[in-house]
């Protein structure tokens, strides 16, 4: 049989089911030698707001367990500037781009969004919710509030003629109700998850590890958070594409999550330590298919294996 | 930038430091004074990120020709494990990484600084300025004897050389400061090169923005892919023209800056907050004497 690595998520075409995750590979311009774009299935963007922004004071990382501790701020060259600077480098590589969007107000959404339109190369856009309201949150992060995440979802999606995918946190009260929304709102898929809340502490200086205090926890400690709010949003809405990201470090890893149910995964955390992770990542993907006799990736997706869940009244004592 | 697997020639310990020296012919042929490298951390622990080290020796020719040698103090979970590294174990290195130091042109009295285990890539550099004809004097700084890294090497190296401890446990008691304009009147230093902790620079940047004496420093900051592409390693520094300041990576932009460009107030103070621009603009520093 042979084998293709090519995904399909309802008209957003990728030549292979590995991406590289927002705020892993910049926004284009001095990719580093060792990452080899062509072999990527698609590289998504840093965020991009409207102005150029400066991102958050350092210390901006701290190493956790099994995972990455970083509070960067949304530190990019602003959307005009990559338009017109790096843009074109990602285009001429012949890597799809997912541009990742993010403001402070729905005008600063919808301003990005329109810059981004019909430009050589973007594919599609995602919707990055974890910068700070500043129009009605109070500055707690979009994500936060349903109402707002509707909103923002919403108007994006109506305004954009590319198709739009949002990133939503694991740990919303109701995820699956809020992932059913934005799909109601608009959106033609999800990216989940957003990195984790998390806290590192420094207990000689009495002082948190980050400039921010609190930061976003990437990396192995997340997978199986980021496998269960896949799994959970793919049972209840098998046909909504979902591209999974969280930890996914080897070519196992990948299966997983498609197992779990995503359409494809995003690399991030795990190509910062070794930048050819996301061909490493597909090469092992493209063996378990052979060893199984598998066509696609498409054809793992949702195939994990579930008991019926248990009653509440069955097992109890 | 090469990444390369690489066999362990020589892993020893000098004073609190631990040493190792590798095969890697790629990386040694193109690394200059200033440069690091990134050493990954064994897959099945739960340390993920690789650690970064400046390159201490690179030779291209004779006996060690396409060797590499770099120097550690083993503080944490990473360099511990490195710290009992063997001989003719492998490495996952990644290098040469950053920008090096700059050599001047026409000046030629060098003074360099180095506090602790900032010495390893100094003495590289070091080298390098002799090879070009110029008077170096060296002014080391440490806690105590144990972390005078290498104080012959630095003595061979160097016209006349300042060694200042905090206990007092070698040279003069005090720190690098205390002699700072001593060793720079003593030896006539028309350029100053530095590498150490972040307070010791900003006493050297003051003292060369008072005199103008153009000056080069390498930073330090906390650093997770070392390649430019996770942007946690920022350094607030001022534009040529002085129209406002970019938060710059110390990894591809640095991690050698010009000292007088950094914002030092916003970079390392105690409430490190990223003021807006003032309407005047920064002033403007002259770029590195051509």
């Amino acid at each position: 049989m042979k084998q293709s690595l090519a995904v399909d998520l309802n008209g957003v075409a990728f030549p292979l089911p590995v991406l590289a995750a927002s705020g892993c590979l910049g926004t284009g311009r001095d990719t580093p030698a060792l990452v080899d774009l062509h072999r990527l299935g698609g590289v998504v963007t840093r965020s991009l707001t409207l102005a150029p922004s400066k991102g958050t004071p350092t210390p901006r990382m701290a190493e956790t367990p099994s995972g990455l501790l970083t509070s960067v701020g949304v530190q990019n060259p602003g959307v005009e500037e990559f338009v017109a600077e790096d843009l074109p480098r990602l285009a001429k590589a012949g890597v799809p781009v997912v541009a990742s969007v993010a403001g402070r107000s729905l005008e600063e959404y919808l301003r990005v969004t329109s810059h981004l339109q019909a430009r050589a190369g973007v594919v599609a856009l995602e919707l990055y919710l974890g910068t700070d309201d500043q129009e009605r949150g109070h500055g707690d992060p979009f994500y936060q509030r349903l109402d707002r995440i509707v909103e923002i979802v919403g108007s994006v999606s109506r305004m954009s003629r590319l198709p739009v995918f949002v990133k939503l946190p694991a740990l919303l009260p109701d995820l699956v109700e809020t992932a059913g929304s934005c799909v109601r709102a608009g959106a033609h898929g999800l990216t989940l998850i957003d990195a984790v809340p998390g806290l590192a502490v420094d207990p000689v200086r009495l002082k948190p590890k980050l400039a921010t205090a609190v930061g976003g926890l990437s990396g192995p400690a997340i997978k199986p958070i980021a496998l269960a709010a896949i799994f959970r949003v793919a049972q209840a809405m098998p046909d909504v594409p979902i591209m999974g990201v969280g930890g996914v470090t080897t070519g196992s890893d990948a299966v997983e999550f498609l197992l779990a149910g995503a359409w494809a995964v995003q690399v991030g955390t795990a190509m910062l330590v070794n930048p050819s992770a996301p061909v490493e990542i597909a090469q092992g993907l493209l063996r378990y298919l052979k060893d199984k006799g598998i066509a696609s990736p498409a054809d793992l997706r949702g195939r994990l294996r579930v008991q019926r869940a248990p009653q509440a009244s069955e097992g109890a004592p | 930038m090469r990444r390369v697997r690489a066999e362990i020639l020589n892993a020893r310990k000098i004073g609190a430091y631990h040493s190792l020296t590798l095969v890697a012919p790629e990386v040694a042929e193109r690394a200059r004074p200033g440069q690091f490298v990134s050493v990954a951390m064994p897959e099945d622990r739960t340390f993920l990120l690789r650690r970064h080290f400046s390159i201490h020796q690179a030779s291209r020719r004779g006996g060690w020709a396409g060797t590499l040698e770099f120097v550690f103090d083993p503080q944490g979970v990473g360099t511990t494990w490195l710290s009992e590294a063997k001989a003719h174990q492998f490495l996952d290195v990644i290098g040469p990484l950053g920008r090096p130091y700059a050599y001047p042109r026409k000046l030629t009295n060098c003074l360099l600084i180095a506090e602790g285990r900032g010495a390893a890539p100094i003495y590289f550099l070091a080298q390098e300025l002799r090879a070009r004809g110029k008077r170096v004097d060296m002014l080391i700084g440490a806690e105590d004897q144990e972390h005078v890294f290498r104080a012959i090497d630095g003595k061979r190296l160097s016209q006349t050389i300042g060694i200042v401890t905090a206990d007092g446990s070698m040279g003069e008691r005090g720190s690098i400061v205390d002699l700072l304009e001593e060793m720079a009147v003593g030896s006539g230093a028309q350029v100053v090169y530095a590498a150490g902790r972040r307070g010791t620079l900003r006493a050297v940047a003051d003292f060369c923005a008072e005199r103008q004496i153009p000056s080069q420093v390498a930073v330090e900051e906390q650093m997770a892919c070392g390649m430019g592409m996770c942007f946690t390693c920022t350094v607030p520094v001022i534009r040529k023209d002085g129209s406002g300041y970019d938060n710059l990576r110390a990894c591809t932009d640095g991690p050698v800056f010009n000292p007088a460009r950094i914002l030092w107030d916003r970079w390392m103070g105690d409430e490190p907050r990223l003021l807006p621009t003032p309407p005047e603009g920064f002033p403007v520093v002259r770029t590195w004497p051509g």
